[in-house]
């Protein structure tokens, strides 16, 4: 079995459940490179297809981390990296640009998002938002109408263009931070059992 | 033909000469002659397509002449979602197109943001270049894209094109 052999392979992986049975490992950041290093060399998996951050919430011990996707064309297999950051006013992985080139816009897009900086990387700039956007959007207390920002040079000046303004959504879905004094589990249906969850295992 | 040209045309005792306004003529020949700029930004842009293509032709209206340089268009069809990013681009394009000119919003997001009432949505493209004919829709119909078409060829048949031809901005 393929998750045995890449668990005694590199001891210091411990398995992540995963719903679908694919092949999960959870990762100490600074193991990271070298394990994806080895996930490549020894175990065909040739090609990096995505990163995605993840925001935890606000109260979670590991804030901040990330799910490295692979594929192996010759085995036709899939098999998961989560890391998640030390900390989360600052938080940081190592880069896998050395290993899989194409990590460099991947990673670049999780900073841009989610404010995760991957040390080592040859041009960590914002990829989606334009250079002088100071927010990181996808994060959990990041209201959707966005934060006071100035608006991208190509605009001129033109202060014409008015800002958004929060939608009338409130006592809805999706409408509660994910843990805290103010959480109420009936508007926040991605918590599981009604509890706030945290990630603290590793 | 405009009813104006019509009526002034007689072909058996003008001889070829058409009596009639000027502001007719100049209509006449603008509104026929639309060469749209597809501003394909999101999914509209595929019903944009659509209505290029044989089964809604936009040919009919004398307007097929897609046109993706902004000095050869006189009508920008900003067809999709209008980011803050993207929104200085299309302010550029906008005024290096020569007059006159016309801008078509089509589709839910370009007429008012639509469903991205979020950080990265300019709330409508009107709050950076004029529009003259706002088409609803997510994405829009090429029905309805035909039609305000049409509705802009009325819109430009009651200008005083004369006038403006003469007057400085």
């Amino acid at each position: 079995m393929e998750k045995e052999k890449i668990l005694s392979e590199m001891p210091f992986l411990k398995e992540r459940k995963t719903s679908d049975g694919i092949a999960s490992f959870e990762c100490r950041p600074a193991d990271l490179p070298k394990a994806a290093k080895i996930l490549r060399d020894k175990f065909e998996f040739q090609s990096l297809n995505d990163i995605a951050a993840v925001d935890m919430g606000e109260c979670a011990a590991r804030r901040f981390g990330a799910v490295y996707h692979f594929f192996s064309h010759t085995k036709k297999e899939y098999a998961g990296l989560a890391a998640f950051c030390e900390s989360a006013d600052e938080p940081k992985l190592p880069s896998l640009c050395p290993v899989f080139k194409g990590a460099d816009w991947l990673e670049r897009e999780a900073f841009d998002m989610m404010g995760i900086v991957f040390e080592g990387h040859p041009r960590l700039e914002r990829i989606l938002m334009w250079d002088s956007y100071p927010w990181h959007p996808l994060r959990k207390d990041f209201p959707l109408e966005g934060r006071e920002a100035p608006l991208p040079p190509s605009f001129g000046g033109n202060e014409a263009a008015a800002k958004v303004e929060p939608a009338p959504e409130e006592g809805g879905p999706f409408h509660s931070p994910s843990c805290g004094t103010e959480f109420v589990p009936e508007k926040e249906p991605r918590s599981r059992q009604g509890e706030c969850e945290t990630f603290d295992n590793l | 033909m405009d009813k104006c040209i019509q009526q002034g045309f007689d072909a058996k005792s003008e001889q070829g000469f058409i009596y009639t306004k000027l502001d007719s003529v100049i209509n006449w020949v603008r509104s026929n002659s639309i060469w749209p700029q597809p501003m394909g930004l999101a999914c509209c842009a595929i019903e944009l397509m659509a209505v290029g293509g044989s089964r809604f032709d936009i040919g009919r209206f004398g307007m097929e002449v897609m046109r993706f340089s902004p000095r050869q268009s006189d009508c920008m069809i900003v067809a999709g979602t209008v980011t803050y990013k993207m929104a200085g681009s299309i302010k550029r394009i906008y005024d290096q197109m020569a007059a006159p000119k016309w801008v078509i919003a089509m589709g839910a997001c370009a007429c008012s943001g639509g469903m991205f009432r979020t950080y990265s949505t300019l709330q409508g493209v009107d709050k950076i270049i004029p529009v003259d004919v706002y088409v609803g829709g997510c994405p829009t119909r090429p029905e309805a894209l035909l039609d305000a078409l049409m509705s802009l060829q009325k819109k430009i048949r009651g200008d005083h094109s004369t006038r403006e031809l003469f007057v400085k901005e």
